[in-house]
């Protein structure tokens, strides 16, 4: 038993030669396998949507594994003028961006397609974890002001396209930096207050109206079932009827006869629970927290402050893509088009995702390089 | 933004502040994850089949699969009531490559006018593409056979067979079958308040007349359903269970179609009615009201011009005359002078002068023989035989119209005979308590007198007027009228067999007539035997040579008042006001096999005898001979029967594939 210990231990340093995290890897290619079959059984049961899939999901652990390499403090030298080229290109996008499902999120290349706010979603956490990393730890109230503003740039230029769940997630992963670096609870009491009191400020003047409806709808659902309500409460009726062992995989009657919306992508989770039940919810969920658990292990462990606050924003925004879009599939949440992190259908947001797993075992895997 | 500056770090505070603030964070995803947990597990296992049975209903569609309607023979098996495959062009969008050049092409082909193809255009925007939309109704033969040549140059489209209504006699049988037409939101409301909505969800026509409305519940069998899944389009993807319709059962009626034929020819051109019944059953051997007009017309939904056309005929073709309330004339007499016996105020022997004319006591009104110098002494089989004014008015005054208007009820007279069709009119039975309600005016001696040659207030339909012969020949025993014998339920079993039961239908048997003297009866009945055999005496005519032993009555009723002293004649009279014709008669006079009442409305001249006793000798012609209808017909009714034989041979071919 002993030498099968330090044969773990050559392997272990074998991965750790390739900057590769073996237990976020496998966690990561579980929950990907998992949604090839899915995609599947969503999209029709065609082949060649999980071949384009897998294409895509090739592709992104190929940019993880590259990013991997990156050793992580060098991010930091970047982290401005990055951060300011994304501003600049988020600007961009709202003169002279592409329009695209009733949302100006393109910045047309003439080459290729560009989704500005997908690289916002790195730097951001980069930039306000640097910029707080910068002093000592726990952050000063001053510091605080600076990062808000920082988050809030984005934000707001982003939620204006209008893509409302990136915003989010971008707002998220920077806050959670400023938690996990110490803010004060007394802050953090007043934000939520100060929050709560900008609801109706958000509603009334910076909401859309087709987000509106989204919210109403989320409220009560079953008030307009055909129309706005409609993909709420298929979803519902998806999920409830799986029951605890589900109709099986390709067997989900809502799914597989068209009446679940945006199967494949934003709603797949319905299609999983309706097929696979609450024994596949509990094990679908139990790999998120595997993940989570993971890269929250990454983040304690890692050497220093500015890669400690980036590992611990990456992975608890990563949470955030699954808490709101389960939340939102099962109408605990209103709709926000937050795809199922590593199991929908879609290349964007894979790709920006793994990256984001690549910095994360770059921090996981770097730290002996560095004093 | 501060320049980079040296601080000093306590790496290990700032560590464990970290991991604390990671715990935190921890315990926030922990809990997070047990809400969405926890909300799932409420909607799979707390609500599990709330939402099952949501999913179900999304998924599974019952379609309704309409029953085939029964169909009706006559008494011998001969088709009256069929349904036959219509076919119409009809086109899945979805299936047609380019859908205007097809359609184009098609049109081309068989002819498919202009307005057509815009309504069908116009229909296709506001269906799904997968839904069939019809391109042209009721394709002839010919368009059926061009289009199946050319059928693989049209994918998509195709030739769309669904059962209609067809009644081969067409006008023959109207008035009997009536006919099936769509049901209408009057229709649906009335389904819908007896709870049989749901039965029709499938079927598109129901009975609107005659036999096909009266036994519309025998015919039209139960629904079956299919159990479907579809899509969210609403496409049916695969059929998960199917409950076969039940048919309608088949009706075999009492009528006889040749007989049938024969009324209608001895009708023709004549406005009036006959009905043929056996007074053993109550059965109507025949029963037909001329002009008549074609169901089919209206199986198909008959146009407005059409509609208008036999709504404004002078000749009034949507009547049925058989079941509406004629003038009687004398061919209630053989009734009243029943009356008169039972009641006592006359014998056998008693015997009237008659003068020519009859005058009451201290009024100035004569009323008229219809033989100006009068018949002398009459007793009552003279009375009866050339049917003696005279000798009536002076029965009727001594009734009373209490009296006869009670005897009469007793036969039917004035009220629904309970036949199986539902346009039959109760006719008039007048009384003093009828005209208190109907003009609030008491009662005239003189209407009694009326009254006493069946006119003034009285009408009674031909089909009332062989009701009250049957009980006359029968002594006393009552019959129902009815069309129908037997009905066939066709039921698959669960190999698919299909097994068939023929029921015959028992009709109640009805409280007799009972008389105080039971040879009252034979003194009625011999007189109307004498009334046709006789020579000279009123119905001898018509049946001179029968081969049977016919008895009857004849009348001839005024249509319009003639003023005192007026003289009638037929030629000068407007031809709505001349005469009506009626005849009564029974054969065999021992054990009477048929009955027949004639009405022939406006007749030219000559009354009952010459105008309505023929008709009723060629009904009885036909019953007795060897159906002579087979071999001595014109060459139109030889094609008629020609079909007919067909209709045999297709129903026993289905037979013999039932029987498989």
């Amino acid at each position: 038993m002993r030498s099968s210990g330090q044969d773990q231990q050559q392997v272990r340093s074998i991965w750790q030669k390739l900057h590769i995290d073996l237990p976020l890897l496998l966690g990561i290619l579980s929950l990907m396998a998992l949604g090839l079959f899915i995609v599947f059984s969503a999209g029709g049961q065609s082949i060649d949507i999980v071949y384009r899939q897998a294409i895509r999901l090739g592709i992104a652990i190929v940019v993880m594994l590259a990013i991997a390499q990156i050793p992580p403090l060098s991010y930091q030298k970047w982290a401005v003028p990055v951060f300011v080229l994304g501003l600049l290109m988020l600007v961009a996008v709202l003169l002279f961006g592409h329009v695209g499902k009733g949302a100006q999120r393109w910045l047309d290349l003439g080459f290729m397609k560009f989704q500005p706010s997908e690289i916002m979603k790195l730097i951001v956490p980069i930039m306000i974890a640097w910029f707080i990393s910068q002093d000592n730890l726990p952050v000063k109230i001053s510091t605080i002001v600076w990062a808000f503003i920082l988050v809030l740039i984005p934000t707001l230029l982003i939620a204006k396209q209008p893509d409302l769940g990136t915003s989010l997630l971008i707002a998220s992963s920077g806050i959670f930096v400023i938690f996990l670096a110490g803010a004060s609870w007394k802050l953090i009491g007043v934000c939520v207050g100060l929050g709560s009191a900008f609801a109706p400020v958000l509603w009334m003047f910076l909401m859309k109206d087709y987000q509106r409806q989204r919210v109403m709808t989320f409220l009560n659902p079953e008030q307009d079932p055909l129309g706005s309500g409609y993909h709420i409460i298929q979803s519902k009726i998806a999920i409830g009827s799986g029951g605890v062992n589900g109709k099986g995989w390709l067997q989900g009657t809502q799914s597989q006869l068209e009446f679940l919306p945006e199967r494949h992508t934003d709603f797949i989770f319905a299609v999983f629970s309706e097929e696979f039940g609450l024994m596949g919810v509990g094990v679908l969920l139990s790999v998120y927290l595997f993940i989570i658990m993971r890269g929250l292990w990454i983040a304690v462990n890692a050497q220093n402050a500015f890669t400690k606050l980036l590992a611990g924003s990456i992975t608890l925004t990563f949470f955030v893509y699954v808490f709101v879009n389960i939340g939102m599939v099962s109408g605990l949440l209103p709709v926000v088009g937050v795809p199922l992190p590593l199991v929908s259908y879609g290349g964007t947001s894979m790709v920006t995702l793994l990256a984001g797993f690549g910095m994360l075992m770059a921090i996981s895997t770097h730290r002996r390089f560095h004093t | 933004m501060s320049p980079r500056r040296i601080i000093i770090r306590n790496h290990s505070a700032e560590a464990n502040l970290f991991a604390r603030r990671t715990f935190i964070a921890f315990v926030g995803v922990l809990s997070l994850l047990l809400i969405l947990f926890s909300n799932i597990y409420l909607l799979q296992v707390d609500s599990f089949e709330k939402y099952q049975t949501r999913s179900n209903s999304n998924r599974i569609k019952l379609l309704p699969v309409a029953p085939n309607r029964g169909l009706i023979y006559d008494r011998n098996g001969i088709i009256l009531a069929d349904n036959k495959p219509v076919y119409s062009l009809a086109v899945i969008p979805e299936e047609v490559d380019s859908l205007e050049a097809n359609i184009q092409e098609i049109s081309k082909l068989l002819d498919i006018s202009v307005d057509r193809q815009e309504k069908f255009f116009k229909a296709a925007k506001g269906k799904r593409r997968f839904k069939q939309i019809e391109l042209l109704p009721r394709l002839s033969e010919q368009q059926v056979a061009l289009f199946s040549v050319n059928q693989h140059k049209f994918p998509g489209i195709f030739v769309d067979a669904r059962l209609k209504r067809y009644y081969p006699f067409s006008e023959l049988t109207t008035h009997n079958l009536g006919y099936v037409a769509r049901i209408n939101r009057k229709d649906a409301n009335k389904l819908k308040q007896q709870g049989k909505f749901e039965n029709y969800a499938a079927t598109h026509g129901i009975g609107k007349l005659g036999i096909e409305k009266y036994y519309e519940e025998l015919l039209h069998g139960t629904i079956g359903h299919q159990e479907v899944e579809i899509n969210n389009q609403g496409r049916i993807i695969r059929t998960l269970n199917y409950t076969p319709p039940v048919q309608g059962k088949d009706l075999t009626l009492t009528l006889d179609i040749e007989l049938q034929m024969i009324a209608k020819r001895a009708l023709s051109g004549k406005r009036g009615a006959v009905v043929a019944m056996n007074p053993r059953t109550g059965g109507i051997l025949a029963m037909y009201s001329n002009p008549s007009y074609d169901g089919n017309l209206f199986v198909h939904g008959i146009s407005s011009k059409n509609y208008k056309k036999l709504l404004n005929s002078k000749d009034l073709p949507l009547i049925n005359r058989a079941v509406q309330g004629y003038p009687p004339a004398s061919t209630v007499k053989p009734f009243l002078a029943l009356t008169g016996l039972e009641e006592q105020v006359i014998t056998a022997s008693t015997k009237i002068w008659d003068p020519g004319w009859y005058q009451l006591e201290g009024l100035p009104n004569k009323y008229r023989d219809w033989k100006k110098w009068g018949h002398g002494w009459v007793n009552l089989t003279k009375a009866i035989e050339q049917s003696c004014n005279i000798y009536f008015f002076d029965l009727a005054f001594k009734l009373g119209i209490t009296k006869i208007s009670t005897m009469m009820e007793r036969f039917g007279f004035g009220d629904y005979t309970g036949i199986d069709i539902h346009e039959e009119s109760r006719a008039i039975m007048p009384s003093v308590a009828w005209k208190r309600d109907r003009y609030n005016k008491s009662w005239y001696t003189g209407e009694t007198l009326s009254v006493g040659i069946g006119q003034s207030y009285w009408t009674v339909t031909p089909l009332q007027l062989t009701q009250a012969i049957t009980t006359l020949v029968n002594h006393g025993e009552r019959k129902v009228p009815h069309f129908l014998k037997a009905t066939k339920e066709i039921a698959k079993d669960e190999e698919g067999v299909s097994q068939s039961t023929l029921e015959e239908v028992i009709y109640e048997e009805q409280a007799p007539l009972v008389l105080k003297q039971e040879k009252h009866w034979d003194l009625v009945l011999e007189a109307m035997h004498n009334t046709v055999q006789k020579f000279g005496a009123t119905a001898h005519a018509p049946f001179k040579g029968a081969k049977y032993d016919a008895a009857g009555k004849t009348g001839s009723a005024q249509v319009a008042r003639i003023k005192q002293n007026e003289k009638y004649d037929a030629g000068t009279t407007q031809e709505n006001k001349r005469d009506n014709a009626m005849f009564i008669a029974f054969a065999p006079y021992k054990n009477p096999e048929i009955v027949v009442a004639v009405a022939i409305e406006n007749v030219a001249k000559g009354g009952g005898g010459t105008n309505a006793g023929p008709v009723a000798r060629q009904i009885m012609d036909q019953y007795f001979g060897n159906r002579e209808i087979t071999s001595s017909m014109d060459s139109s009714s030889s094609q008629l029967n020609a079909k007919t034989l067909q209709h045999m041979h297709q129903s026993q071919l289905a037979q013999t594939q039932e029987s498989d």
